[in-house]
């Protein structure tokens, strides 16, 4: 049962098969067996899973069931839940247990889903390796001596080892599709405002965004259904209406336009990922796809612009840590200053602290309009290069990250190369496009991926080409190797 | 050396509104402390602020009140700093596109000239919250029931010259939004509280002096106060060869003295930017026309209709239609009554005399204008003498009622029954024969005088109940009988 989709489980749970309190209770057991391993998981919410389980199952028996109702998820550790504690990945946070759920939560537990529990993360989903949890990293299934790709690195290890069918992720500057791509997983970062903020805890609030992250397209279709849409709780939630994803996913390809962005094909890549990326476009050719070069010239000031302005917003967003009303306090403060510097030099690690920092600075009196407001301006820029593109074709489509998942402690002495893992992704986050990343293939036995980019709102779309890619592939089912079954 | 001093005021004024501005917690006073702080208030991660329409709506009637332009794209910004009854760490408030734009009010100066008093612009802002120093065994306690307070901040140009031409623009401020209603105006409580940037030069200088900013006055009374007295200070300081300082000053008004919070060097750093978790506010012409014709009649026009309709003196009207509760108040007696004059009377003295003995509004009064009403009018048809009156007033005020029930129960009602009258007067006359005969020796133009003494003793002898009117024309005619 552990490799079937939630889809596949759902048709399952409805035949009787098995109940969900028996699915839960095996998922639950495999988490504890193995995830030792992977440290994908930061808390368990077991007593809380087998109660919704039950729940579950009472639903289907008396004809109530959804799609998704009994079906086990994951969440990132930043969806607030409540009385489960959500950590964020932080000793900041390593006590607090929040009050109320995130609305994202309180969608999928409405439509009947099973809460496993919180999945591991970097701190304030602040990295692209999953090194900077404070409950230490995750370890990559494909090759438990590789990073897993961050700040959802969890959910992304989670999914690919088999320990869930379905994880929550957000995504700021990457950080569903690039643990996804390392992971060989299917992740969907939807277009900004798509699904309401309320109850993630704000990393950087114009960039944050929530998605599924799954083993298919069909899955984040049924997912995104019951994630997107309007709410009164988030002022910048989107209004637009949701569609339904699940009925477009079989549309033909005949006649898509794809346009191949030239400054993502560029040296810097690994030729490995470049020749996989290109497979996989001949494919959506032999769909019926046709294939146009296109140019995001601005493509090179992203890294700048956006680390500018996610620090500068993460600077005051994390200002509420301060050791008052929850979290983390320092022992016995000899006054508000103390309370304060010792409690964030103690509550907040390395990168965390970094980025509040480069932030703090930007905003400061006199760089302001060096730093701030010349980064807004390339944030515009980089946005009109992409509706511009996005006039010509219907998809982009790129690699996700420039290599396969790296060595853990490779890149973490260098924030730098560190930050260069974003650059095909953290543009998507600067103009609010909604991005994909499927499993295309391997380089060196470690799994590629495959961006799909597309128009604002259109994650129809890219779930309808993703799916296609995947009725005539396989690379979506491939399990890692060292997966002890059981 | 003649100085000139040189006062801009910033007033923050908490919006009537019924929730915060950015959360769904009730805005009222008084609560236990932390009972009014919800997920948002107490800034728990994940939480996202909603804004209020309806702070935006009352903010708009304020800028059409004070003839501002209306920010038709407002947008939120965030000023960041740490306290602890500040729970995100920044306050949302409004920088660089606020939603009042420039306007002015007018002010009447000592002279009883005009004087225009610019409104640089004013802003949506939310309040903080309360830290609690006592009790808590050397720690502080935080309050977060105020934290979200929809709070409009009022920043003035330089333009006023004196202590009392900053206290007649915060009464005109205070006049102005509690006419419309949209805060409760208790600067008592904290609704309304006034910063005061305070600086002298040369009188003819046109550069301006350095200023200091006197934080959160609470009264009138306080902001002369609180001016004179830094004032004094910066001409002292000057004059013995100093410099004033820039920076933050705190008025004691138990020690009448102003002393130093921080200056401009330990100022914050505020790293405003524009806040991304509230889109920017987007309002139209229509929404403004129709705010515009919900307007109701502001104090400068309702004081001119006042003295127009009425007939009331520019002083009356002005005291009248500085409060709405007052001006309604006022309007309602002086219906029933078809006595302007009497009611204005009425208000200004007897009721404002309690009504301060007791720290009391209009609004609280316990005498309401039907029974305030009901009083002047057994005046005017000589059921009572004023001076009962008075005492019927007290009566209504501390046991309520009617003045009709009050004057029948007590047996007030005035006596006009001339042969009642004319024996109280043959009684006194026959008892008082010395001033009798002071009287009748008297020139006869000082003998007018005399008669107060008579007046007395009647009234004294009918307990005050003899029609005076009726009294003075009959012992005038007795006594001069004699001569």
């Amino acid at each position: 049962m552990f490799n079937l989709t939630l889809s596949e489980l759902s048709n399952a749970l409805s035949r009787g098969e098995f109940s969900s309190l028996e699915l839960t209770q095996a998922f639950l057991d495999r988490i504890k067996r193995l995830d030792t391993q992977y440290n994908s998981f930061i808390t368990l919410s077991e007593e809380h899973a087998l109660q919704q389980a039950k729940a579950a199952d009472t639903l289907r028996a008396t004809g109530q069931a959804t799609a998704l109702t009994g079906l086990p998820i994951a969440h990132k550790d930043l969806f607030c839940t409540q009385g489960i504690r959500t950590s964020c990945g932080s000793k900041m946070l390593d006590n607090f247990i929040s009050p109320y759920n995130a609305t994202l939560v309180e969608r999928l537990n409405l439509a009947g889903m099973v809460t496993l529990g919180k999945t591991n993360m970097d701190e304030f989903a602040m990295g692209s390796s999953n090194e900077s949890s404070y409950y230490g990293p995750v370890k990559n299934p494909w090759d438990l001596d590789r990073v897993p790709g961050g700040s959802s690195g969890g959910s992304a290890a989670a999914v690919a080892a088999r320990l869930v069918p379905a994880a929550t992720g957000s995504d700021t500057g990457g950080s569903i599709r690039q643990p996804a791509a390392l992971c060989g997983i299917t992740g969907l970062k939807p277009t900004y405002g798509r699904i309401s903020r309320y109850g993630m805890v704000a990393y950087a609030s114009s960039f944050d965004q929530a998605g599924p992250m799954t083993r298919t397209a069909e899955d984040a279709a049924l997912l995104l259904q019951v994630m997107a849409g309007e709410d009164p709780l988030d002022s910048t939630c989107a209004t637009q209406a949701v569609p339904n994803f699940s009925a477009s996913l079989n549309d033909s390809l005949l006649g898509l336009r794809i346009g191949l962005p030239k400054e993502y094909f560029a040296e810097g890549t690994d030729p490995v990922i470049l020749e996989r990326v290109r497979e996989a476009i001949a494919e959506f050719e032999k769909l019926g796809a046709t294939v146009k070069e296109i140019s995001l010239p601005k493509t090179q000031l992203s890294i700048p612009a956006y680390y500018i302005l996610a620090p500068a917003e993460a600077s005051s967003n994390l200002s509420r840590f301060d050791g008052v009303r929850y979290g983390h306090r320092c022992d016995s403060p000899k006054d508000l200053e103390d309370l304060y510097k010792r409690t964030r030099a103690e509550g907040f690690g390395a990168e965390v602290k970094r980025r509040i920092m480069v932030g703090t600075y930007a905003l400061s009196e006199g760089f302001y309009d060096a730093y701030y407001r010349k980064a807004q301006q390339i944030r515009r820029m980089i946005q009109q290069d992409f509706i511009q593109a996005l006039s010509e074709v219907d998809v982009i489509m790129a690699p996700v990250t420039p290599c396969s998942a790296f060595r853990l402690g490779e890149k973490n002495s260098d924030p730098v190369s560190m930050y260069m893992e974003d650059i095909f992704t953290l543009s998507l986050n600067l103009a609010g496009l909604p991005g994909m990343s499927i499993p295309c293939g391997f380089a060196d036995n470690l799994p590629v991926g495959l961006q799909i980019i597309g128009n604002y709102f259109d994650e129809a779309k890219l779930l309808n080409v993703a799916h296609q890619y995947q009725q005539v592939t396989n690379w979506h089912q491939q399990s890692p190797a060292n997966l002890s079954e059981g | 050396m003649e100085w000139e001093v040189v006062i801009g005021l910033e007033i923050h004024a908490q919006l009537a509104t019924n929730t915060k501005i950015f959360s769904g917690a009730s805005t009222a006073f008084g609560a236990e402390p932390n009972t009014q702080a919800c997920a948002v208030d107490l800034a728990l991660p994940g939480t996202l602020p909603v804004f209020n329409e309806n702070a935006l709506r009352m903010a708009v009637m304020f800028g059409l009140a004070v003839n501002s332009e209306i920010g038709k794209r407002s947008v939120f910004d965030r000023k960041n700093y740490f306290y602890p009854d500040l729970p995100k760490g920044y306050q949302t408030t409004q920088l660089a596109e606020p939603i009042v734009g420039p306007g002015y009010v007018d002010i009447e100066t000592d002279d009883g000239d005009t004087r225009r008093v610019r409104i640089h612009h004013a802003h949506l802002e939310e309040d903080a919250g309360k830290s609690l120093h006592e009790d808590f065994h050397g720690m502080s306690g935080i309050d977060l029931n105020r934290a979200g307070t929809p709070l409009v901040e009022i920043v003035s140009e330089p333009d006023m010259r004196s202590s009392k031409e900053a206290a007649a623009y915060a009464r005109k401020i205070h006049a102005i939004i509690t006419t419309l209603g949209i805060c409760d105006g208790n600067m008592a409580e904290g609704s309304m509280r006034c910063d005061c940037n305070v600086s002298i030069r040369p009188k003819g200088q046109a550069t301006l002096g350095t200023r200091t900013e006197l934080k959160n006055i609470n009264s009138f009374r306080f902001i002369e106060r609180a001016i004179n007295t830094e004032v004094a200070r910066q001409i002292d300081l000057i004059e013995d060869g100093g410099r004033v300082i820039q920076e933050t000053r705190l008025y004691d008004p138990d020690k009448n003295e102003t002393r130093s919070m921080r200056s401009k060097e330990e100022a914050n750093d505020y790293r405003y930017f524009p806040c991304p978790d509230l889109l920017p506010v987007i309002i139209d012409d229509a929404y403004i026309d129709a705010i515009r014709a919900e307007l109701p009649e502001l104090p400068d026009a309702r004081r001119a209709r006042f003295i127009e309709q009425y007939g009331l003196s520019d002083y009356d009207a002005g005291v009248l239609s500085s409060d709405r509760a007052q001006a309604d108040y006022f309007e309602t007696v002086a219906e029933l009554t078809k006595n302007a004059k009497l009611s204005a009377n009425w208000i200004t003295g007897e009721l404002a005399r309690l009504l301060n003995q007791a720290d009391m509004t209009v609004k609280q009064s316990p005498v309401s204008a039907d029974q305030l009403a009901g009083l002047i009018n057994r005046i005017q048809d000589n059921t009572i003498t004023g001076k009962i009156a008075k005492n019927v007033f007290e009566l209504l005020w501390n046991e309520g009622g009617s003045a009709d029930e009050i004057i029948a129960a007590k047996g007030l009602k005035q006596v006009n029954d001339t042969g009642a009258i004319e024996a109280a007067i043959d009684q006194v006359i026959a008892q008082c024969t010395t001033q009798v005969e002071q009287y009748i020796a008297a020139e006869p133009d000082k003998r007018g005088k005399m008669l107060g003494f008579f007046m007395g003793q009647v009234m004294k002898l009918t307990q005050g109940k003899a029609n005076p009117g009726q009294v003075q024309g009959v012992l005038k005619q007795k006594l001069d009988q004699r001569c």
